[in-house]
């Protein structure tokens, strides 16, 4: 009687009505959430814009694009090389984002660079994902020597510089004719194979976080009552404590993956990373940076697509996040003030920045340097 | 507590040798160490590729190599012999020597970057937390989402573009015309009217000051071309003193403190005569004495502080300790300035003051004072492109650490038994979100000397970025090794140090034994 009055009250101030008493179940409530979040709905948008376009314009794995030309193609300099669109009048023009010194359209090495990007950055996000959910998972529900043994791994794996690593992997994608499977497939799938050898150590900051969850997590109560309704070892991880452990999951996923598209291009900008013919946009940005003065669209185009990107990708993540984390509560430290309403919980530092933190590591030192 | 610390030095230790095993390995695997010799068409293609065979020792296999590797470095543990022996670089140089060198230049670039970033960084997520969800806290939260997605390396082209060589264009002939002096002045007032909160009226009113201000002062500047013989003069310095020590008051003891307000407003009278006093010896400065005058200007201060006295004495010296070194840094910076037109005129320099690459104008000859600039404009680039890129970081996480303090019972106590607001941010809420930001930092400072492998090739400045870079180039493992011990090793040391810090400051952590 007493829980029907107070839910007849209109919610306390300064916290939105709470929509989890509507019945919904957990993935409603995350959609809608996500749904809510302005930031991460723009970024979505401006995340599939750039998608669609990167993929269909110049076409992908020989399947053709509506474009004209493509990133390798030479054709004679129109008005040496001045990008012609424009808003006033919207125009489109010949070559929209203008011309190199070779007269190689622009659009269409931008878009095949941020096909690139993002490739390598999904590839980095799956493999990374999945090794450092296995490794977590195990380390934080067995314990014992199998922890001992995964934990010092990663810390191994954490202090070895990805500049190094794509070096190795840059000179076994040069050996062209050493016949052996490894080289012929980076060699013929370069992007791919940078991105796999990127996220075979960015998996460190991950696993941590996972073992973490399960360390936690084996400790409730539900995961005794399915140990004791007879569940094996990995029904417990799979159905009981991954489900739970998702959230975090997802959300440091997404942040690998934009500070993935960082590496790469840095990597990239370095001449480790993707390298000429192919182009990728730290590549672009490197080639040209001596042109600014002349060409200064030759700089701005591929580095405003990097800053799109991750921009959109962090914005998913944040969204993401205030998503998935039960704990929070779109709350008005005003609105409490003034009606002397009881404080909401916040999210927690660890909830926050533990994602991004990792991933600074994870990224061998290349983000942030 | 010992054991636990013995214990993570052991794992470190073998964490240690397994990844530097693995990376010699790698970096031997990374290449053909003879392919620019068999590229090259000099006569004596074979004697240089013998040579380089024999300086690399190429013709024992890379395992083996590591451990005659190890040989040398494990006589860097033994204290004081001098026997370090790390290998040598392709020109021939040990790398104990070029480590020292380009570890001298990493940590000139990335310490002032770090510090300053922490700084604002940490005060950027107070403010946004105190005022979550206002203008300024969406505005603050774009702009580290923006920065945290910059590419270091098209923010250090963008700034040598617009930074540098803009900037030396401008002071060929520093003059601000009216309409982008209005411009600058509406911008800044727009920001100070998000900054400084409260209601309309006083939002108007304080970006209304502001506009006037920097409007004016912008046509002074460009009047009497202040930009070519800048400087600021004792009744500046008065004038900002003053101004400084209410600022200073106001965030550690409170204005209702009227002793400790005294104390701050002698500091800056003191330094005011200390500015005509001080004069002809800092025209005879030295690195040291700048230090000693430092750490005395802060001792004065304190002394002002201990006899102007009051009912609490450590507020009075704190407020005024503070204020006398900020005064200081003020009349440095004078200095600094009067010394800007003979660094401007020098033969080296001519007139193009803010440099794009190197640590050092080549061959520069001057005081004291013009060398300190030189590497100053030198600094001043990579060093605003790191703490952009660092800000996002700090920001956020200062911002969820306080957020979470402020709803913790005890912040309510402390609201409850009538403590004013600034105490209750100042002593309950800040010092504890500082915990979980403290190991932030450690880890941070571990990660230093790393540094800044791409930010060192853009501006060209020759650090231990470069070194790592350079023995990847030529597959060459020393110079490689050489940094990857030095970083791994400072890194592991801070994060023991940080596991410690935090169980020092949180007693409610507790380091496994």
């Amino acid at each position: 009687m007493a829980e029907q009055a107070s839910l007849k009250h209109p919610p306390a101030a300064g916290i939105e009505p709470i929509i989890e008493a509507k019945g919904l179940s957990q993935g409603q409530i995350v959609r809608k959430r996500f749904l809510g979040h302005a930031g991460a709905i723009v970024g979505l948008i401006v995340f599939a814009l750039i998608l669609v376009a990167a993929f269909s314009s110049v076409g992908y794995a020989g399947i053709p694009g509506w474009w004209k030309y493509d990133h390798e193609e030479v054709s004679p300099l129109v008005n040496d090389g001045v990008p012609t669109a424009s808003l006033f009048p919207l125009a489109w023009g010949e070559h929209p984002f203008g011309q190199d010194r070779i007269g190689r359209d622009l659009f269409a090495m931008t878009m095949r660079g941020a096909q690139q990007s993002i490739t390598i950055m999904v590839v980095i996000g799956l493999i990374a994902g999945l090794i450092g959910v296995i490794v977590g998972a195990l380390s934080g529900y067995f314990r014992g020597w199998v922890e001992a043994i995964l934990m010092r791994l990663t810390d191994v794996i954490i202090i070895i510089p990805a500049l190094l690593l794509a070096a190795v992997m840059g000179q076994i994608a040069g050996n062209r004719d050493d016949g052996n499977w490894l080289s012929a497939f980076t060699s013929n799938n370069a992007v791919l194979a940078l991105g796999i050898f990127l996220g075979l150590v960015s998996w460190v900051g991950l696993a941590r976080l996972m073992r973490g969850e399960f360390l936690s997590l084996r400790e409730r109560e539900f995961v005794d009552a399915a140990r004791i309704s007879g569940a094996s070892n990995a029904r417990i991880i799979f159905k009981h404590i991954l489900p739970n452990a998702v959230g975090v999951l997802i959300v440091n996923v997404t942040l690998t993956m934009s500070a993935a598209i960082l590496t790469e291009t840095a990597l990239s900008y370095l001449g480790v990373g993707v390298k000429s013919p192919d182009t990728s946009l730290g590549l672009l940005i490197s080639q040209n940076q001596e042109a600014f003065s002349t060409r200064p669209w030759l700089f701005w185009y591929p580095g405003v697509f990097i800053v799109l990107i991750c921009l959109s990708i962090n914005f998913i993540g944040d969204g993401l996040r205030d998503a998935f984390d039960p704990r929070q509560k779109k709350f008005n430290a005003k609105k409490a003030k003034d009606t002397g309403a009881p404080m909401a919980p916040e999210k927690t530092p660890v909830a926050a920045m533990d994602g991004t933190a990792a991933d600074g590591s994870a990224a061998g030192g290349t983000r942030g340097a | 507590m010992l054991t636990y610390i013995v214990r993570r030095l052991v794992t470190a230790a073998l964490i240690l040798l397994g990844a530097s095993f693995l990376v010699y390995l790698l970096t031997a695997a990374s290449g053909d160490p003879l392919a620019e010799l068999r590229a090259s068409n000099a006569p004596n293609r074979e004697q240089l590729m013998e040579a380089r065979s024999n300086l690399l020792d190429l013709d024992t296999p890379a395992p083996i190599r590591y451990f005659k590797w190890l040989a040398g470095a494990s006589q860097c543990l033994i204290p004081f012999a001098g026997t370090c022996d790390l290998g040598r670089n392709t020109a021939n140089q040990p790398i104990t020597d070029a480590l020292g060198h380009a570890l001298v230049q990493t940590l000139t670039l990335v310490t002032a970057a770090t510090v300053l970033a922490i700084l604002v960084g940490i005060t950027l997520g107070i403010i946004t937390a105190l005022r979550q969800y206002s203008t300024l806290d969406y505005g603050v939260t774009f702009m580290a989402f923006l920065f945290f997605s910059l590419p270091i390396f098209w923010v250090a082209v963008l700034l040598k573009e617009f930074g540098a060589i803009g900037f030396n264009n401008f002071l060929r002939n520093p003059e601000i015309p009216l309409p982008a002096a209005i411009g600058i002045g509406g911008v800044l007032g727009i920001v100070a009217a998000i900054v400084a909160g409260g209601d309309t009226r006083r939002r108007v009113l304080t970006g209304g000051i502001v506009f006037a201000v920097v409007t004016a002062l912008l046509i002074y500047f460009s009047v009497t071309l202040w930009f070519k013989t800048p400087g600021l003069g004792p009744v500046v310095i008065a004038i900002a003193g003053v101004g400084l020590a209410y600022a200073v008051t106001l965030l550690t003891a409170g204005l209702k403190n009227r002793k400790a307000l005294q104390s701050a407003l002698i500091a800056v009278g003191v330094g005011v005569v200390a500015y005509f006093a001080i004069q002809p010896l800092l025209n005879q400065a030295t690195f040291l004495m700048i230090v000693l005058l430092a750490i005395a200007t802060v001792l004065v201060g304190v002394a002002i502080g201990y006899f102007v006295g009051g009912y609490d004495r450590g507020q009075s010296m704190r407020a005024a300790a503070l204020t006398s070194f900020l005064v200081g840094f003020l009349i440095l910076l004078d200095r600094f300035m009067q010394a800007w037109p003979t660094y401007f005129d020098n033969s080296r320099v001519r007139g193009r003051p803010i440099a794009t690459i190197g640590a050092t104008t080549p061959n520069i000859e001057g005081d004291f004072w013009v060398l300190s600039l030189d590497s100053f404009t030198h600094l001043i680039l990579p060093t605003s492109a790191l703490i952009l890129i660092s800000l996002a970081g700090y920001t956020r996480f200062t911002r969820a650490s306080m957020l979470e303090i402020m709803n913790m019972d005890y912040i309510r106590t402390a609201r409850a038994k009538g403590l004013s607001e600034r105490t209750v941010v100042m002593r309950h809420a800040f010092r504890n979100a500082l915990i979980p930001i403290a190991t932030i930092v450690a880890f941070d400072i571990g990660a230093l000397i790393g540094g800044a492998v791409i930010t060192e090739r853009v501006f060209s400045v020759r650090g231990m970025g470069f070194l790592f870079f350079d023995g990847i180039e030529h597959v060459d493992p020393n110079p490689v090794m050489g940094v990857f011990v030095c970083v791994a090793i400072t890194a592991m040391a801070f994060n023991l140090i940080a596991d410690l810090a935090y169980s020092a400051l949180d007693p409610r952590v507790r380091v496994k034994a």
